[in-house]
This record gives structure tokens, sequence and C-alpha cells, in this order.
């Protein structure tokens, strides 16, 4: 070989060397941050990466699992004890695949089996916006599980069981919107968390995907998405939808419970975009399974007797803001009739709501909201289950009665 | 705002006048400052209630601010106080404990923080009156045992670590027995001279 072409080569490749030697130490740019930013927002890695008056993504919230308390991780770029030294191969192999830099398998509570689903580009971006946030030293809490769930290795079986690795793949037969809606309610969104049933294994069924269940250890239930007679958005507007997401009210119902927090640190700061390609989605998931109409309610002597006890009760305390007839007035005061949310076949939600009341999230869109007050300490059992009963069979509503039993239990579930 | 936070009333009455349930205290009239103070408290969990705690959860800054702001300004009449059933010694012990406070075990007086007539200060120190002997001792035990807890300094926690028991019994009977005030006004930030440092009210 001449020498020159030899010369040629060797600067060739040592200017190759340099270039990416460069684009490795290369600042991210404006852009870039601020996506990852956004993103990191719509995955809401905030909501379980910060502690209760503790610092921004230094992790230490304690969630509590059948299995035992997991504490959140410190993702801020402390070197020491953060993710100061993690490259972004190694963060998108915990975002894609759930394992550590080490290898090591992460517990499933980390939503990795949604996070697999985000592009690498996405995942990159995210990790450079992380890279910025101020450092922070918070040594990780060690979990607190009991045997035999504190055995790492079990975390295999529950992988081989319910994880399938693979970023998110468009339906080319749907739109651009639909299709970006899908990936990020799949995947940043992780919405299948709470909105599939988990089952003793702690784990969701892909067959059974947003079809709701009852979120283990606070006592909520997660409506199913698929079914108009549930959280299904088969027969709302889209505009309902994304107020709904964004602002946390609608004319339709307004969040409460666990989807106040979403709402609150995540869904508010969506584009209108991705609010509306969210919501064009999640109204798809529904198309085909129409609200049933409601069968002429039997009711049993029991259930006649909780609904004229709970009407006074509704008209004294209920009425003046939903309404004689249930209508509320949208969307500070939600309606009641007709509402899918009162009507599921599990009525802990409802009765939550009497028993506790609550604000929805105070967001950019609905910065002041009206608040519903709790009755709890107003309201006996037999009280909370009848007022629960007439709403719930009401003006065309076609839910169960309840027994001031299922009221009782619910007086013991976790606030906050 | 009225509306907005009618779910107050239940526990705290409509105007904040407070209910017959002897743990909800009065609201009204308080300095804003103090009642924007609970509800940062309550939403971040320095204060622990459960049931306050998850209503406040995911509110902004700005809109506890004007509720702090709306309840300040109310001005219900006072509930009749409560007719004494502990004895005149008791009384009389948590007079003096309100008004001189009691040098051996080195407790200020509560008026030298609360004002001479126990309205309060601007912008952060609480009127005494109109609440029941139940949730003062229970306000006093909570300091006690961390579960009320405020900005650091902590003034109130290092008190209420210096009353035995029974002080706190006297304090409690002794306030909630006290009628309302002719003038139901706070005193002017920075009109008492503060005999502790306390991180919520800077002197």
């Amino acid at each position: 070989m001449p020498r020159t072409l030899t010369r040629l080569i060797f600067t060739l490749a040592a200017a190759l060397v340099a270039t990416s030697a460069m684009a490795q130490q290369k600042a991210p740019d404006a852009a870039t941050l601020a996506k990852g930013e956004y993103l990191a927002r719509a995955g809401n890695c905030i909501a379980c990466h910060t502690a209760r008056e503790g610092k921004t993504f230094a992790g230490g919230l304690p969630m509590k699992t059948p299995f035992g308390t997991l504490y959140t991780s410190n993702i801020t770029p402390d070197p020491s004890t953060g993710i100061g030294t993690w490259t972004s191969d190694q963060f998108f192999n915990m975002m894609h695949n759930g394992r550590f830099p080490d290898g090591g398998l992460v517990y499933p509570a980390m939503p990795f089996g949604s996070y697999t689903k985000v592009t690498r580009e996405d995942s990159d971006a995210i990790y450079a916006y992380l890279r910025t946030v101020p450092p922070v030293k918070r040594i990780n809490t060690p979990h607190d599980l009991r045997f035999p769930f504190n055995n790492r290795s079990l975390i295999l079986g529950w992988r081989t069981l319910f994880f399938k690795e693979g970023v998110y793949k468009p339906d080319s037969t749907k739109s651009a919107e639909w299709n970006r809606g899908a990936y990020l309610v799949e995947g940043l969104g992780h919405c299948g968390m709470c909105h599939t049933a988990i089952n003793a294994l702690g784990g969701s069924s892909e067959s059974q995907a947003f079809e709701g269940g009852l979120i283990p250890m606070q006592n909520w239930y997660a409506p199913s998405l698929t079914s108009n007679k549930e959280a299904g958005l088969g027969d709302w507007s889209l505009e309902e939808i994304v107020d709904y997401l964004k602002k946390g009210v609608s004319a339709r119902g307004a969040v409460y419970g666990p989807m106040a927090e979403v709402v609150y640190n995540s869904l508010q700061y969506l584009t209108d975009d991705d609010a509306r390609a969210m919501a064009v989605y999640l109204k798809s998931l529904a198309q085909g399974t129409s609200p049933e109409k409601a069968q002429p309610p039997l009711p049993s002597a029991e259930t006649s007797l909780l609904v004229s006890l709970g009407k006074p009760i509704y008209d004294r305390e209920c009425a003046s803001c939903h309404g004689a007839a249930g209508l509320g007035m949208p969307p500070h005061y939600p309606p009641l009739a007709g509402n899918q949310s009162i009507q599921m076949v599990s009525a802990v939600n409802a009765i939550r709501m009497v028993l506790n009341g609550g604000f929805p999230p105070g967001t950019m869109g609905n910065p002041e909201p009206y608040g519903m007050p709790p009755f709890a300490h107003r309201l006996s059992d037999d009280e909370v289950a009848a007022v629960v009963t007439f709403i719930r069979t009401s003006w065309g509503n076609r839910g169960a009665p309840v027994s001031a039993r299922q009221a009782n239990e619910l007086r013991a579930a976790t606030l906050n | 705002m009225a509306a907005r936070v009618l779910a107050c009333a239940s526990c705290h009455g409509a105007e904040g006048e407070g209910t017959s349930d002897v743990y909800f205290p009065r609201l009204a009239g308080k300095p804003a400052g103090y009642l924007y103070n609970q509800l940062i408290a309550f939403r971040d969990g320095r204060r622990r209630y459960p049931p306050m705690n998850y209503l406040l959860e995911f509110l902004p800054d700005a809109y506890l601010q004007k509720m702090a702001d709306h309840f300040a300004a109310l001005r219900p009449p006072f509930p009749a106080p409560n007719i004494p059933t502990d004895s005149k010694e008791i009384l009389a012990r948590g007079e003096t404990l309100v008004k001189e406070g009691d040098a051996r075990s080195g407790v200020p007086a509560c008026s030298a923080c609360h004002g001479p007539a126990l309205g309060g200060m601007e912008p952060a120190i609480p009127g005494l009156l109109g609440l029941r002997a139940s949730y003062i001792s229970a306000q006093l035990g909570g300091w006690r045992y961390g579960t009320r807890t405020a900005a650091a300094p902590d003034c109130m926690q290092i008190v209420a670590g210096l009353l035995s028991e029974d002080d706190v019994k006297a304090v409690a009977a002794y306030l909630s027995s006290r009628p309302a005030p002719n003038d139901p006004s706070f005193a002017p930030r920075g009109s008492l001279p503060m005999p502790l440092e306390c991180g919520s009210q800077p002197r």
C-alpha cells in the first residue's frame, strides 16, 4: 500500500475517532433538553422518584405493595448515589429491559413493561435532561420486602410471564395521531399499570389490557378503559377527554383519587396535540362496546328501603351542588346521572368519594378547583350505603346497591 | 370563593366558624399567613392529619393563598365559651401560664406572642380564642409527639416540650373558657416582642 494512502486512512480513522469522541462529549442542545423534560413529565418520573418534601428526583418515596415496601431510587446525576455515572446505553437498558448497568433485575414497580415501548431517541432525550437536574447526594433506601419476595431472582419468573420487550410498533392502518396516542398511553404514560387488573403474582395480563382493576394497597378502583360501562370513552367527545386529561375537570366528570396525581404531575403539561392524540387512541379502545341499556331494576325489599332512606339524605346533603335530578353543574359540580364512574360494578370509588370528598387537582387549565366535602364524620355506615345506593340506582343509573358493611370497610382505606 | 371551599364547610363551618365537633378548629379571622402555613404543611405532610393531607395534596400554592385570605377576612360570631368543668385551681394555673408563663420551667406566656387579647399577630401567629379544650390539648400533644411541626426553629415544639400534662390541661381549660374578644382582630406585625425565635414568624 502506498504510504500516502496508508496515511490518508490513518488520518481519516483518527478524524472519525475524534468526531465520535466529540459527539459523546457534545452537550445536548436546548431543544433536546426541553424535549427530555417534556417526556419525563409524560412519563411522570417525578411522582415516584421524589419523596414528600424530598429533593426532586432524589427518590426515597415508600411504595407499599402486597409484597412489602419498595423505596424509589435517586435518579439525579449525583455520581455516587444517583445515576451520574450511567451512559445513555445503560439508561436505555433500564428503560427498555428493566436491568441495572450491572445486569441486575429491576423490580417491576418501575414500569419498564410500559417504558420498553419508548424509542431510543426519546430515551436519550430523557437521559440528557436528567443529567442537567441538580445532583443530590442521597443513598438509596434498601427495600423492605417479605420472604420470599426479597429474592430478586423471582423477578425472572415474573418477567417470563408478564414482560414483553420491544419498542412501540406503529399500526400502519391507523392515523399518525392515533399512533402517537397509543405510543404515549402504552409507553411513557404507563396507564396500564393501574388500568389493567393486577393478579396475585403482581403481574398484569396483556389479554386484559386496560380492562380495569382495584389498585392494590390504595383501595381505589382503576376503571376499565375498554368498557363504556366503566371509564370507556367511546361516547365522550374528544374535547371532553382532552379537558379531563389536561384540566382535571370536564362536562362528563372530574378526576379524583390516584388519577388526580397523574393529571397534577403529568398530563396537565402535555401539548394540546399530544393530549388530543391520547384522546383519539383512548376513545378508539372503547369503540364497538356500546353502552348497554339499563335493565329495568327489580329492587329487593332491602334496596327499596335503602333508596327510600337515601333520597332525603341526597336532598339534604348533595342536591344543592349536584342537583335534584343529578345533573350537576359541569364542569365544577359533576353530573351524577349517567356518570359511568358511579355505576361501575365496583362501588369502591363512589363510596370513597362520599366518605372522603376531594378536590380535583389544581391545574393550569383549572387552577382553583371546587372541592367536595368529606362526609365520613357526618353520615353513619347505613346512611352512606343508603345515599350511594340512591345515587347508583336513580335517574336511569344502573349500578347495584351497596351495603353498610362495604361502606364501613372503606372507612379504613388509606387516605394519603 | 365560598363556593369553591364548600369542601371545608362540613368540618369548619361555612364561614370558618367551627362546628360542633370539638376537634375541628375555627379558621375565621386567623392571620392569613398562619392559615397559609398550615395549608402548605398539610399538603406537604409536615403537619399530619390524613383527611386534610388527602384533600390538599394536589392544590397549588396560589390557590392555597387565596383560601387563606378568604378565611382570614371572615368575622362570624364566636361560639359561647365553654362552661368550665375543671376546678378553680386548674383554671387559675391555666390563667397564670397564659398571662405570665412559668419562669421555673422556662415556659413563656402565651400572650407574649399571641397578644394580650390572645387574638394572634400578623403574619403567622394564630388567635387562641374560640377553640375547644380538646383541640388545644390535641395540638400541644401533636407538637410534643411530632405529628405537628412548623418551619425551624419550631418554637411551639419547644414550648410544648416544656409543658407537663397538667399544664396542657390547665391551658386548654382556661383558653376555652374565655369569652369572645371585643375586638376580634390580630395584632399588627412586629408589635409584640417575641421571647422565642420562630421559623414561621420572622422577627
